[in-house]
C-alpha cells in the first residue's frame, strides 16, 4: 500500500479531502494553493483523462520538488491541446521536442542541471528535479529505445507514462499498449476476430521493472491519493524512475465525459488494470480490490468494446478478457489474502 | 520586446481561451432534501444537525436540532425514528443511529444546562395551549420564541401528557422529562397545573386570549364487552399506566392478562412484570407480524418473560381464570372464530383496546367538524372555528410523540401568521435525495454503534432504564457514519476532480463555485460528488 489510509472519517482517504480531515492528512489536489500546473484554458476533451492525471501527477511533483521542477514532453495529446502557439497552460518550466525522445531529452536537461550545480560549487546531486512525460504511444512504441537508454543508465529522471490506450492525438490508431478487443481506427471491429488482436502488445511497468530500476509504479486517475503518494515518493529517490498512469479517453474509449474517473476505478476494480509498486525489480505491493467485479462492468460502458454486446454477446472473447484480468489479480496480490 | 528567430508573438497563457463556450450543459450546487429529513414528523434538519455533530460542536447541532423540535432527550428515547427507516445508509450497511445521536445530544444540553435564547421582540398577543402533552409543549414553545404570551392549562398534576402518564419510566426517566420540560417553561411560558379546560371558548374570554391550541389527547380507555362475574378484576390500560405515577401501585395480582395488540398493551404488560407478576400474558386476536406494537418492543418484552397468546380473543372471564378462543385468519387475513376454547389463569384483565378522545370542552362551539371521535383541521391545524387550532392524538394522527411534536411546531407557525392577518407559506422542499443521486464509492466501511442494554434482571423487578446512550466517542463515529445526503459536506472531490481546474474552493463552510469562464461540461463533478450535491443542466443553445 502506497499510502497509510485513514480508515474513517466518513469518507476517509477516498475523497479529495475532507473538512473533518487533519490539513496534514489531505491531499495536494485539495489545497487552495495547488500548483495547478496545467491551468485552465486547455483545449483538451471535455472530462478528459490525460489532462486531470497530468496536473494531478506535476502538482504531487511540484510540491515534492518545492517548485523547482522542468519537464519535457512528448508529442501527443497532453502537449498540443496545452500549447497551441502561443498559448500555454503549463505553469512550470516545461520543453517539447519530438514525439520519441522525450526521456533523451530529460537525460540531456538533468546532465546539464548537474553540471550547473556542480560549477555554483552546489555538489552534484542538483535541486532542480526534471520529469519527462508522453502518452502511451510516445513512451511504449517510438520512445521507447530512449526510455529503456534512460532507464539503463540511471539517469535521475522521473518519467511518467499517461497511458489511454492509442494514438488519440492522430485520431484513435493502436499502439502497443491498446488492450485486446479493443477497437480503434486500425483495429477496427470486423471479421473474425473484431478489434486488437489477443497477444501481442506490451506492458511497459513490467519491462521497467525488469530494467531493475529503483522505483517503477501504476496508479489510475481514480486513486488520487495512491497516485500522489507515489508521485511523492519518486520524487525522493534519484535515478531512474517510471509511472504509469491509466487515463481514460472518453473520446477514443467512445465513453461518455463524465465516466472518466469511474472507468479507472472500474479498470481496477475488475483487475483490468494492475495497480503496484516496484523498487529495484522487486515488485513490493498493490492497491487491492475493493469489491470485485467481473470485466463486463468495465467493457460494457465503453463503445470501443460494443462488439462484443451486440445481439450475440461475444462471450468467448469477455471470457479472455476475464482471464487476463483474473491472471492480473493472482500475478499482482490484488485480492486481500493474494501472494503478496 | 526583442523575439527569437521565427517567433512574431508574445508567450500568453491559455487562460485567454474560455472553454465554457465548448459547454452545452452545466454544473450547478444545489441542496437536495435527505430522506430521514423527508421520514421526520416533527420535521427536524437531521442531517444539518449530524453535519455540527460529525465536527463534535454539539452544542451548534443541539442549537440546530432545538430550531425545530425541543424535547431531544425524549425524543432519543421514545421516537420511533422513521428517519432511520429511510436513511440512504442502509443501503451500504445499517441506516445511521439518528435516533442515539439524537439522545446524547439531548442528555449533553441537560447535562451542561444548555437553554433556548429568549425572544427578541413581544408579540403583545396571548394564546391558549390546552394539554401540557408533547404537542401542547412543542406548541408553546415555538409560539413563545415568536414572541407570543402563552399559558397552557393542564387537567392533570405534571406537564407530560402521555409521556407521564403513560410511557413508563424503564423507558423514559421522568428527570429527563422534567428538564426538557422545564427548559420551555424557561422561556416564559406559564402552566397551569389541575386546571381542566371544561369549556374552550369560556376559557379563552376569562383569559382574553387572542388564539387556542388545543392537544388533550385521547386518554378514555377504549371498552369491549366481556361477560364477567363480579369477582373478575377488568381494569383498562392508561388507567393503570397513569396510577403508576401516584402514590398507590395498581394491584394487578400474580398473573395478569392483557388483552391488545399495540404499544400500550406491551408497555402494560412490562410493567406487570416489573410490579411482581409472575405472569404476565398478552392476549391477541392476530398474528404477530399483524401486530401494532414495534417489532423491537415486542422482542424486549418477550425477553423479559412476557408470553403472548397470538390468534386469541377473550370469550369470557370468570373467577381467577378466563377463557380464550382460538382464532384463525382467513384469505383476507382477518381473523375467525375457530370455536376452540382455552381456560388461563387470571387474577386481572388489563383492557389495552386503544383511546378515544374527550371532546367535552368543545360542546357547543359552532363551526367544528367532528368524525370519528377525532376533531377535523385544515392543512394549517385549525379547525372549523377561526382561531381555534388542534393537533397531536385528538386530531386525526399517527398517534405518536413526534407526530404531536410536528403538529404543535406546524400549528405554532400558522398561530403566528394568522394572528398577524396573513397566512404561513412553508418553504418550497426541495428534491428528494434518493440513493440513485449519491456516489456510494466514497463512503468508508463504518458497522453501526450498538447502544448498550440493562442487563436482564434488572429489567424485570426494577424500573432503571433499559436502554443506554452512547457515549462521546461512539457518537460522534455514529454522527460520523451520515451521508450527508443532497447537502455539500466539503469533501474537496468536485474541486479535484475537475480536468479543467474550473471548481473554486472558497474556503472552510463556504463550500465552493464553478468558474463558467473555463468549465467544459464534462460532469465528472456532478458523477464524483459522494452526497449528490452537483446537478448538471442544459444550457440554453
Ligand atoms: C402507553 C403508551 C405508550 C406510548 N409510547 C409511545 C412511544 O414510545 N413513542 C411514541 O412516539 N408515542 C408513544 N405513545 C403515544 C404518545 O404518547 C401520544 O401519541 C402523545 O403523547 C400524544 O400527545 P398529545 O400532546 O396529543 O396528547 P397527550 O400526551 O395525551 O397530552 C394531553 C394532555 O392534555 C391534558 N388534558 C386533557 N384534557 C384536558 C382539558 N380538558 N383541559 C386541560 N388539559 C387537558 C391531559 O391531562 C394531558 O396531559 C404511547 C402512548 C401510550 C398510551
Ligand atoms: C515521428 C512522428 N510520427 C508521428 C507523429 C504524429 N503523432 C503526433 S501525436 C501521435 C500519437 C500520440 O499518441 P500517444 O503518445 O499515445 O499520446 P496521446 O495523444 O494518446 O495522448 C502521433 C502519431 C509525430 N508527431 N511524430
Ligand atoms: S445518511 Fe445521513 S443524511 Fe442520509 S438519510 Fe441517513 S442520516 Fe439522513
Ligand atoms: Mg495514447
Amino acid at each position: 500500500m502506497s499510502h497509510q489510509p485513514v480508515k474513517f472519517y466518513q469518507t476517509g482517504t477516498f475523497t479529495v479531502g475532507n473538512r473533518l480531515l487533519a490539513p496534514e492528512e489531505r491531499s495536494v489536489q485539495a489545497s487552495a494553493k495547488r500548483f495547478n500546473s496545467i491551468n485552465s484554458g486547455h483545449r483538451a476533451c471535455q472530462g478528459c483523462g490525460e489532462a486531470l492525471g497530468a496536473r494531478y501527477a506535476i502538482d504531487a511533483a511540484m510540491e515534492a520538488s518545492h517548485g523547482q521542477l522542468v519537464c519535457a514532453n512528448a508529442t501527443g495529446c497532453l502537449e498540443v491541446f496545452s500549447t497551441p502557439y502561443p498559448e500555454t497552460s503549463w505553469q512550470l518550466p516545461w520543453i517539447h521536442s519530438l514525439f520519441g525522445n522525450a526521456a533523451a531529452v530529460a537525460t540531456g536537461i538533468a546532465a546539464a542541471m548537474k553540471v550547473k550545480s556542480i560549477k555554483a560549487g552546489k555538489g552534484p546531486v542538483p535541486a532542480t528535479r526534471v520529469v519527462a512525460q508522453g502518452g502511451d504511444g510516445g513512451t511504449t512504441d517510438i520512445g521507447f529505445g530512449c526510455l529503456s537508454g534512460m532507464f539503463e543508465r540511471n539517469d535521475d529522471v522521473l518519467y511518467i507514462c499517461y497511458d489511454n490506450g492509442g494514438y488519440m492525438n492522430t485520431g484513435v490508431q493502436r499502439s502497443s499498449a491498446t488492450p485486446p478487443a479493443a477497437r480503434t481506427a486500425t483495429t477496427m471491429a470486423v471479421g473474425p476476430e473484431p478489434g486488437n488482436v489477443f497477444g501481442q502488445g506490451k506492458f511497459v511497468p513490467a519491462i521497467a521493472v525488469a530494467h531493475e530500476i529503483p522505483y517503477v509504479a501504476t496508479a489510475t486517475v481514480a486513486d488520487l491519493r495512491d497516485l500522489e503518494a507515489k508521485v511523492k515518493k519518486a520524487m525522493t529517490i534519484r535515478g531512474a524512475r517510471y509511472i504509469h498512469i491509466l487515463v481514460p479517453c472518453p473520446l477514443g474509449w467512445g465513453a461518455a465525459s463524465h465516466e472518466t474517473i469511474k472507468l479507472a476505478r472500474l479498470a481496477k476494480e475488475t483487475g483490468v488494470f494492475p495497480v503496484f509498486e516496484a523498487e529495484h525489480g522487486e515488485i513490493t505491493g498493490s492497491l487491492k480490490i475493493r469489491r470485485k467485479l467481473p470485466v463486463e462492468e468495465y467493457l460494457r460502458p465503453q463503445k470501443r468494446y460494443a462488439h462484443l454486446f451486440g445481439k450475440q454477446p461475444r462471450v468467448e472473447v469477455i471470457a479472455r478478457l476475464q482471464a487476463l484480468a483474473d491472471r492480473n489479480v493472482k500475478k499482482y496480490g490484488l485480492l486481500d489474502g493474494g501472494t503478496l | 520586446m526583442d523575439k527569437p528567430f521565427a517567433i512574431t508573438l508574445d508567450p500568453g497563457s491559455s487562460l485567454a481561451n474560455r472553454t465554457g463556450s465548448w459547454r452545452t450543459y452545466k454544473p450547478v450546487y444545489l441542496d437536495r432534501l435527505p430522506p430521514c429529513n423527508a421520514a421526520c414528523p416533527a420535521g427536524e434538519n437531521i442531517q444539518g444537525w449530524l453535519y455540527h455533530a460529525e465536527s463534535g460542536d454539539y452544542e451548534a447541532a443541539w442549537r440546530a436540532l432545538t430550531e425545530n423540535n425541543p424535547l431531544p432527550a425524549i425524543m432519543g428515547r421514545v421516537c420511533y425514528h422513521p428517519c432511520e427507516g429511510a436513511c440512504n445508509r442502509q443501503h451500504i450497511d445499517a441506516a445511521v443511529g439518528i435516533n442515539s445521536v439524537e439522545r446524547f445530544l439531548g442528555d449533553e444540553a441537560i447535562k451542561r444546562g444548555w437553554a433556548f435564547p429568549k425572544p427578541e421582540k413581544k408579540s403583545g398577543k396571548r394564546v391558549l395551549v390546552v394539554g401540557a402533552g408533547p404537542s401542547g409543549l412543542s406548541a408553546a414553545y415555538h409560539l413563545a420564541r415568536l414572541g407570543h404570551e402563552v399559558e397552557i392549562h393542564e387537567a392533570g398534576p405534571y406537564a407530560g401528557g402521555m409521556m407521564r402518564f403513560g410511557i413508563p419510566q424503564y423507558r423514559l426517566p421522568r428527570d429527563v422529562l422534567n428538564a426538557e420540560v422545564k427548559r420551555i417553561l424557561d422561556l416564559g411560558v406559564v402552566l397551569r397545573l389541575d386546571t381542566k379546560v371544561a369549556n374552550i371558548r369560556e376559557s379563552m374570554q376569562v383569559g382574553k386570549f387572542d388564539a387556542a391550541f388545543l392537544a388533550v389527547g385521547a386518554h378514555i380507555g377504549k371498552r369491549a364487552f366481556i361477560p364477567a362475574g363480579d369477582a373478575t378484576k377488568i381494569v383498562d390500560a392508561v388507567s393503570v399506566l397513569r396510577s403508576m405515577e401516584g402514590e398507590e401501585k395498581p394491584m394487578l395480582g400474580r398473573r395478569v392478562v392483557v388483552y391488545g395488540g399495540g404499544n400500550t398493551a406491551i408497555d402494560v404488560a412490562r410493567t406487570a412484570k416489573r410490579l411482581g407478576a409472575t405472569e404476565a400474558i398478552i392476549v391477541y386476536r392476530r398474528t404477530r407480524e399483524k401486530m401494532p406494537a414495534h417489532d423491537f418492543e415486542v422482542e424486549e418484552a418477550l425477553q423479559e418473560g412476557v408470553m403472548v397468546k397470538w390468534l386469541s380473543t377473550i370469550k369470557q372471564a370468570g373467577e381467577g381464570e378466563i377463557t380464550i378462543e382460538k382464532m384463525a385468519l382467513d384469505d383476507k387475513g382477518f381473523p375467525q372464530p375457530t370455536g376452540e376454547f382455552e381456560t388461563l389463569a387470571a387474577d386481572s384483565v388489563v383492557l389495552a383496546l386503544g383511546q378515544d378522545v374527550d371532546l367535552s370542552l368543545l360542546d357547543g362551539v359552532p363551526g367544528l367538524e367532528i368524525k370519528d371521535g377525532t376533531v377535523q383541521v385544515g392543512p394549517n391545524m385549525m379547525t372549523g372555528h377561526a382561531g381555534i387550532f388542534a393537533g397531536g392524538d385528538m386530531v386525526p394522527s399517527e398517534r405518536t410523540v413526534t407526530v404531536a411534536v410536528g403538529h404543535g411546531k406546524k400549528a405554532a407557525r400558522h398561530i403566528d401568521a394568522w394572528l398577524a392577518g396573513g397566512a404561513y407559506a412553508p418553504a418550497p422542499k426541495h428534491e428528494l435525495a434518493g440513493f440513485e443521486k449519491l456516489n456510494p464509492w466514497y463512503y468508508s466501511e463504518a458497522p453501526h454503534t450498538l447502544r448498550p442494554t440493562l442487563d436482564i434482571i434488572r429489567r424485570q423487578s426494577t424500573f432503571e432504564e433499559v436502554q443506554g446512550g452512547l457515549d462521546e466517542g461512539n457518537a460522534l463515529f455514529e454522527a460520523r457514519r451520515c451521508l450527508s445526503c443532497g447537502n455539500c459536506f466539503e469533501c474537496d472531490n468536485c474541486y479535484g476532480v475537475c480536468p479543467d481546474n474550473a471548481v473554486i474552493k472558497l474556503g472552510p463552510g463556504k463550500r465552493f463555485e464553478f468558474n463558467y469562464d473555463y468549465c467544459k461540461g464534462c460532469g465528472v463533478c456532478a458523477a464524483e460528488c459522494p452526497c449528490g450535491a452537483i446537478k448538471m443542466v442544459a444550457e440554453d443553445i
